[in-house]
C-alpha cells in the first residue's frame, strides 16, 4: 500500500472529467457498506461528471451508472488519479 | 378474487429502482391488484395475479425498488425479510423474478449475485435490451445464462415484449436453484457455514441470513439479533476473527460480488465499437437541465408549470365537485324532515366529507406531476440541485420535492417521504410539511387579506399572501432545524443518489399509481374524515337552547363547541380575538377553510364564501363591546399568520398517523404546531401595538 498512499488524493478534489482509480474507502461506519454497494469498490475507475449548481454536491459515472455524493463523503474516497 | 383459489407459485419480483419494475409488474397482473400494508410497517405491500401458460394462478408480489439485500431503510428491510420468509402473513416467495437495466449490467448484477446467495430459484428478466443495443453493447443472453445458472429472458417492457417468454419461463412445472454464485473469501465462507450452524432455524434459510449479519453494521446488528446476547457475541468474535485475518466484513463480500460481477460482465458483454465513452442523450439533457444557470431557469419552469396545473387546471373540476355536493347537500335537505338527522346529514356529512373531497382534483394533478418527474428521471435531477440548501438544515436533498407537494396538500407530500430511507430525516419532514401553506389555506388568506385592504389593488394583495407563504417555509426550515437538533437528532444523512438514465414515462403506469393514492385518499375521507366530521357537528349543534326556533348563530353560541369558544377566550385575546373568531378556530380545527363558513354562520349569512360581499361588511362592521371594529388589520394579520402556523387539519393528522404508524408523532406535530401558531399571532398582534399599530 505504501507506494499508493503517496499517490492517494481524496476523489472530492477531482474536477469533472477527471478519472481516478479507487485506492481505498475511508468512509464511517454504516456508510461505508452504503457506497461500496453503489460500486465505489477498491480498483474500480470512477470519474466526475460535473459539480451541481450550487457546489455540492458532485455527480460520478461509476460502472455505467451516475451516483451523487456530497464532497464531504466523497472525500473519504481515496483514488489515484489516471 | 376469492382467497380460495389454489394458487399455484408465489413470486417476488425485485430489482433495482427505475428498471422497468413497476412496468413489468403491472404487465403481468393488469388491473388484478391489491395494495395493503406489512403488519406493523408503512411500508406498502403490493400483489397482485396472473395466469401462467396453462392457467396456473400466480401470486406476484412487488418489491420495492432496492440495490441491495443489505438493510438500510424500512422498504429494504421488508424485502429482506420477505425472501428470507419471516413476514408473518407472507409466505416465503417460490420464485424471484430479478429485473436488470440490460445498459448496466455492470452494476444491476451486484443484485443478482445476492439473490443467488438466497437459495430461491430465480428468473432474469433483463429489461431495456433495446438501450443496451443503442449504446453499441450486445449481450450474449446464452453466455449469461450459463454464468448465472438461472433463465434470462430479454426484454422491452415500456412496449410489452419479452412478456410472454417470462410467463412461460414463470411457468415451468418446475424451477430450479442456481449453483453458481459469487466465490467468497475461504475464512469468510467458513464463518458463515459456522454462524449458519448456530442460528436457530427460522422459516427460511440460514445460510442466507448468517451471511446477512456477519455483515451487518454494527447499529443495525442491535436490532436485528432482538436482544439475543448469545448470538451477538458470536457475531463478533467471528468479526474479530475475520479482522485478525485482513478482511473487512463489511466490504469484503461486497468486493467478493463485485469481482463476480465484472468477471460474468467481461465474459458476456462484447462492446462495439468506440463509443464506450461517448455521450448519450442523458448525458446531453443533463448538460442543461443541471447546469448552473440553464438548471435553475429550468427547475424553476418546471415547477411554476406544476403549480400552474394545480391551481388553474384544478379550478374547473372542483367548482364541478363543490356544485356537486351542494346539488346533493339541496336535494337531502329537501328530501329529510326538518331537523337534526337532516342537519347531521347535510352540514356533518355531507358538508365536513365534501370539504376535503373537494380537493381531490388537485391531489390527483399533484401525483400525475410527481409521477412523471419520478419516472422521467427528473425528480433525482430536483433532489441533487436542491442539496445544498436542505443539507443547511441537516436535511436531504430527497426532502424537497415533499415539501414542494405540500404547497398543494401535505397528504400527498407526507406520502411523498416514503423515497426518505432514514427514519429520523423522514420523521422532520413529515412534522414539517404541514408548515408549507397548502390550497386550504388560501380562502382563510383570501377574505383575511380582502378585510385587511380593501381598497388595495391586486399586486399587493399578492405581496401579502407571498409573505405568508414565505413565513411558512421560514418557520418549516427553522422548525426542521431544531427537530433535527433535539428529538430527532442524527447526523445530517449521506447523500447518495444515482441519477439514472433520462426515460419517456410509462403514462399508463403513473394514472394508476395516481388512482391508488386517490383510492387511499377517499377511503380517508370516508372513514377518519366522517367520523370526525359528525363529531364536530354534533359539537357546534348541541347542547341546543332551549328559545323556540333558534337562529344558527343562536344555536353555535349555545353549543359545546360555542362555549368552548367562549372558554379559549382568555387564551386567545393576547391574540386579538374575541369570542366569536375562538368558535371559528374551534371549527376550523378538522379543515381550515371551515373558518370561512363557520364565520357565516356566525353572523347568520347564508352559503358564506370568501367571496361573499355580505359577509365582508358584516365582518367589517363587527364591533366589540367597548365600539372598536373586531377586525382590525392588525387582527387580521394575526389571524393569518395563526393559519400560516397551525395544524387544523384533520386529514392530515390521519395521514401522519399512518406513514408514523403511532398517535404520538400527530398529537406531537398539533401541539407543537398551535404553540407555534399562538406565538406567532402574538407576537404580531402585540408588537404591532407595541408599534402603535391597530
Amino acid at each position: 500500500m505504501g507506494a499508493d498512499a503517496e499517490k492517494a488524493e481524496p476523489l472530492s478534489g477531482l474536477q469533472p472529467g477527471q478519472r481516478g482509480r479507487i485506492l481505498a474507502i475511508d468512509v464511517g461506519g454504516a456508510n461505508k457498506g452504503r457506497i461500496m454497494e453503489m460500486g465505489f469498490t477498491v480498483g474500480t475507475v470512477i470519474e466526475v461528471v460535473r459539480f451541481a449548481p450550487l457546489g455540492d454536491p458532485m455527480e460520478f459515472k461509476v460502472r455505467g451508472a451516475h451516483v451523487s455524493l456530497r464532497k464531504a463523503d466523497a472525500a473519504g474516497v481515496r483514488v489515484q488519479r489516471i | 378474487m376469492a382467497e380460495s383459489i389454489q394458487v399455484f407459485r408465489s413470486i417476488a419480483i425485485a430489482g433495482n429502482p427505475n428498471t422497468g419494475k413497476s412496468t413489468i409488474f403491472n404487465l403481468l397482473t393488469g388491473m388484478r391488484q391489491k395494495v395493503g400494508n406489512y403488519p406493523g410497517v408503512t411500508v406498502e405491500k403490493k400483489t397482485g395475479r396472473f395466469y401462467g401458460s396453462h392457467g396456473e394462478v400466480m401470486e406476484l408480489l412487488d418489491l420495492p425498488g432496492s440495490y441491495s439485500l443489505q438493510v438500510r431503510s424500512p422498504d429494504e428491510a421488508v424485502s429482506r425479510d420477505v425472501l428470507l420468509g419471516r413476514v408473518p402473513g407472507t409466505p416465503r416467495p417460490d420464485a424471484i423474478i430479478a429485473v436488470l437495466d440490460a445498459s448496466n449490467l455492470d452494476r444491476h448484477l451486484y443484485l443478482v449475485a445476492q439473490f443467488l446467495e438466497l437459495e430461491i430459484p430465480l428468473i432474469v428478466a433483463l429489461n431495456m435490451v433495446d438501450v443496451a443495443e443503442e449504446r453499441g453493447l450486445s449481450i450474449d443472453l446464452l453466455a449469461l445464462r450459463d454464468r448465472l445458472g438461472v433463465p434470462v429472458i430479454p426484454m422491452v417492457a415500456s412496449r410489452g415484449q419479452g412478456i410472454i417468454e417470462l410467463k412461460q419461463a414463470l411457468s415451468r412445472a418446475t424451477l430450479h436453484n442456481s449453483d453458481r454464485k459469487a466465490q467468497l473469501p475461504i475464512v469468510l465462507e467458513r464463518e458463515v457455514a459456522a454462524l449458519s450452524r448456530i442460528l436457530k432455524c427460522h422459516s427460511g434459510s440460514v445460510r442466507p441470513e448468517a451471511m446477512l449479519l456477519l455483515s451487518l453494521e454494527d447499529d443495525r446488528l442491535a436490532a436485528e439479533v432482538r436482544g439475543d446476547t448469545a448470538l451477538l457475541a458470536e457475531i463478533h468474535a467471528a468479526r474479530e476473527r475475520l479482522k485478525l485475518s485482513g478482511l473487512d466484513p463489511i466490504a469484503a463480500p461486497v468486493d467478493a460480488r463485485y469481482a463476480w460481477v465484472s468477471e460474468v460482465c467481461a465474459s458476456v458483454i462484447h462492446r462495439r465499437g468506440e463509443d464506450s465513452h461517448g455521450l448519450t442523450f442523458s448525458d446531453h439533457v443533463d448538460q442543461i437541465l443541471t447546469h448552473k444557470l440553464w438548471g435553475w431557469l429550468a427547475f424553476v419552469a418546471m415547477m411554476a408549470l406544476m403549480f400552474v396545473c394545480i391551481f388553474v387546471v384544478a379550478q374547473a373540476p372542483m367548482d364541478w365537485i363543490r356544485a356537486g355536493i351542494q346539488a346533493l347537500a339541496k336535494w337531502a335537505g329537501a328530501h329529510l324532515p326538518e331537523g337534526d338527522l337532516r342537519s347531521l346529514i347535510v352540514d356533518g356529512v355531507i358538508g365536513g366529507v365534501g370539504n376535503v373531497v373537494v380537493f381531490l382534483p388537485q391531489i390527483l394533478i399533484l401525483f400525475f406531476f410527481l409521477g412523471l418527474l419520478e419516472d422521467s428521471g427528473y425528480m433525482a435531477r430536483a433532489a441533487f440541485i436542491m442539496d445544498r440548501l436542505m443539507s443547511r438544515v441537516g436535511l436531504h436533498g430527497k426532502s424537497f420535492v415533499p415539501l414542494l407537494s405540500s404547497f398543494a396538500c401535505a397528504i400527498p407530500g407526507i406520502m411523498a417521504t416514503r423515497t426518505i430511507e432514514n427514519r429520523n430525516d423522514r420523521f422532520v419532514t413529515i412534522l414539517v410539511a404541514p408548515l408549507m401553506s397548502c390550497s386550504a389555506r388560501l380562502p382563510v388568506y383570501a377574505i383575511m387579506i380582502a378585510l385587511l385592504m380593501p381598497a388595495s389593488n391586486v399586486w399587493s394583495k399578492a405581496g401579502v399572501m407571498l409573505c405568508m407563504y414565505l413565513l411558512g417555509i421560514l418557520a418549516a426550515f427553522v422548525m426542521a432545524g431544531l427537530l433535527k437538533k433535539t428529538l430527532l437528532r442524527s447526523e445530517t444523512p449521506m447523500l447518495l443518489l444515482e441519477l439514472p438514465p433520462y426515460r419517456a414515462p410509462v403514462v399508463r403506469g403513473i394514472v394508476q399509481r395516481m388512482w391508488e393514492r386517490a383510492v387511499i385518499f377517499l377511503r380517508r375521507a370516508g372513514t377518519v374524515i366522517l367520523a370526525l366530521s359528525v363529531i364536530l357537528w354534533a359539537l357546534l349543534n348541541y347542547p341546543k337552547p332551549s328559545t323556540p326556533d333558534p337562529t344558527p348563530s343562536e344555536t353555535l353560541a349555545h353549543s359545546l363547541g360555542g362555549r368552548m369558544g367562549h372558554a379559549i377566550e382568555p387564551v386567545i385575546a393576547p391574540l386579538g380575538y374575541d369570542w366569536k373568531i375562538g368558535i371559528g378556530l374551534v371549527a376550523s380545527f378538522a379543515a381550515r377553510e371551515v373558518f370561512v363558513s363557520t364565520m357565516g354562520q356566525i353572523y347568520n349569512i347564508e352559503d358564506a364564501d370568501e367571496e361573499n360581499e355580505d359577509l365582508r361588511t358584516q365582518m367589517r362592521d363587527e364591533r366589540r363591546a367597548d365600539g372598536t371594529p373586531v377586525f382590525t388589520p392588525l387582527v387580521c394579520l394575526s389571524i393569518m399568520v395563526f393559519y400560516v402556523l397551525a395544524m387544523q387539519c384533520i386529514s392530515t393528522v390521519a395521514i401522519v398517523r399512518r406513514e408514523t404508524n403511532s398517535w404520538r408523532w400527530p398529537l406531537f406535530q398539533i401541539a407543537y404546531m398551535t404553540v407555534l401558531a399562538w406565538i406567532g399571532a402574538f407576537v404580531v398582534y402585540q408588537g404591532g401595538r407595541m408599534f402603535g399599530f391597530q
